[in-house]
């Protein structure tokens, strides 16, 4: 029984430290070449600069980490309430499917980065940040619950019917249970995209003056050749990333652990 | 049907079995003719018991959730709701799996919390479409005793669809042949063996001698329609 379980616990040592190890190496050769070449800290600072800068600029940074953070998560509830809802929409009524998925297809396959400076025109800064978080994330929720309560067991289906439920417990006892793994999937990826989506509007909000983001904070340090502090900010972005990536990741495996196979440890 | 009767429906894939099962639960509108349904029974159609041929349950709940499923769905009160699923449960030899999750569970036990879900309304008639197909012989032949003990101790009447005859023989009281596309009613036979059987009606000669005659039947059903 042990040696499966060393092999396993040693498959999984090795997943979580190969990527360390290798972020390490490209750090090190990173600090390596910009010592060797000594190439000046404007137009690549090394990582010691960078994060001796995250610590000095951290006022200023942790401000914009914040103001970027609240847009995120914003723009992902707003897609995750606008994309189930209108999932169900859709599920409860075909000519409302029929008329507007294809809008919600325009919306998205038109790059977001070409409709931000219109938003900008008719929206106050802020909203228009928050509707480009959405405009890129709400998809996602969308088309993964559409097939989500699209397929239901039609077994179970008859069984409810068979049983008299209404369309209200249909709904909720069947169709967006079953939907749930389809709907956290579609969440997991709308909330890197919300990310995108309010970075993406910062930037096209940065030229026209006003923000307090992150990329707002690195437009602004672009045309100041303070690249340092570009770097410290992208950095930050990264992480925020990645911790809103494991974070609904973890939600999912919560919500799912009990009785979803895509869950469940392979136990034996 | 007779109240309390086992009754069989056998014969090939796609003559009708199966619809003629939903066409009783109501799932499906007849296209011609209507059902008769004994004195003052009609009204009570939705007192059905339906096993699929598939377990059915639903993943994201427990075993006692997919029992209790149509209790919920018609708001009985919470209080009625736990003894009749416990004792649903009790029937098929479950309680100890109340709080197990469905994926956790063999494909058998999956298939006798389906026949605790039907039996938790106290329904009068259980539909059954081949419920046992998709199990091995073996957790079959059980599956087929538990559910006889159950039939004999609760007194329902049963309609069970299959295209097993040894099953129908072993279980059934009437069988019913039909004759594939147009799926027709070729001939009932009655099956005298004397309840309770058990596994020693499935070695003796004359559960052989009535497997020899439902298959010649079902024989003369398809060159029939052929």
């Amino acid at each position: 029984m042990s040696v499966p379980d060393r092999a396993t616990g040693d498959a999984r040592a090795l997943r979580l430290l190969l990527p360390i190890a290798t972020l390490v190496l490209a750090v090190a050769i990173w600090h390596l070449v910009v010592r060797i070449y000594a190439i000046p800290p404007y137009t690549l600072p090394g990582p010691v600069l960078v994060a001796q800068t995250m610590v000095t600029d951290w006022g200023v940074l942790s401000t914009s980490l914040v103001a970027t953070l609240v847009t995120t998560f914003e723009g992902l509830a707003l897609a995750i309430a606008g994309g189930v809802g209108l999932a169900i929409l859709f599920n409860l009524s075909r000519p409302v499917e029929y008329a507007l998925y294809p809008i919600a297809v325009i919306i998205q396959v038109t790059p977001v980065l070409a409709i931000a400076p219109l938003l900008l025109i008719y929206l106050p800064q802020q909203g228009a940040v928050l509707a480009c978080a959405w405009i890129v994330a709400f998809f996602p929720v969308l088309a993964n619950t559409t097939l989500g309560l699209n397929s239901v067991d039609h077994n179970l289906t008859d069984l409810f019917r068979l049983y008299g439920a209404s369309r209200v417990q249909v709904l909720f006892r069947l169709k967006l249970p079953a939907a749930l793994p389809h709907m956290l999937t579609g969440i997991r990826i709308a909330g890197g995209l919300s990310l995108v989506g309010a970075v993406v509007a910062e930037i096209a909000a940065g030229s026209a003056g006003a923000g307090s983001g992150l990329a707002f904070r690195i437009a602004e340090a672009g045309y100041r050749l303070n690249i340092p502090r570009m770097f410290a900010a992208l950095i930050l972005l990264s992480i925020a990333g990645i911790v809103i990536f494991f974070a609904l990741s973890g939600l999912s495996h919560l919500l799912l652990r009990r009785w979803h196979e895509s869950a469940v440890a392979r136990d034996r | 049907m007779r109240p309390g009767e086992f009754v069989s429906l056998l014969g090939p894939s796609g003559c009708g079995k199966s619809t003629a099962l939903r066409l009783i639960a109501g799932l499906s509108e007849p296209s011609r003719g209507t059902i008769a349904w004994g004195a003052g029974a009609a009204p009570r159609a939705r007192d059905i018991g339906f096993v699929f041929q598939e377990p059915t349950l639903m993943p994201w709940t427990t075993v006692a959730g997919n029992v209790a499923l149509p209790l919920t769905l018609r708001h009985a009160r919470t209080g009625d709701t736990a003894p009749r699923v416990a004792a649903a449960l009790a029937r098929v030899g479950l309680t100890e799996f109340r709080d197990a999750y469905p994926r956790e569970l063999s494909g058998g036990m999956k298939m006798r919390v389906s026949i605790a879900r039907a039996l938790a309304t106290d329904a009068d008639l259980l539909l059954m479409d081949e419920p046992f197909a998709a199990l091995d012989e073996i957790t079959r032949f059980k599956l087929n005793n538990d559910l006889l003990d159950l039939w004999q101790a609760l007194a329902k009447t049963v309609v069970f669809v299959t295209h097993s005859v040894f099953e129908s023989v072993y279980l059934s009281g009437r069988i019913v042949v039909m004759t594939p596309r147009p799926g027709r009613v070729f001939k009932e036979l009655a099956i005298e063996a004397p309840y309770p059987r058990d596994e020693r009606f499935r070695t003796s000669a004359e559960y052989a001698a009535d497997c020899r005659r439902v298959a010649e039947t079902l024989a003369q059903a398809m060159d029939a329609a052929a």
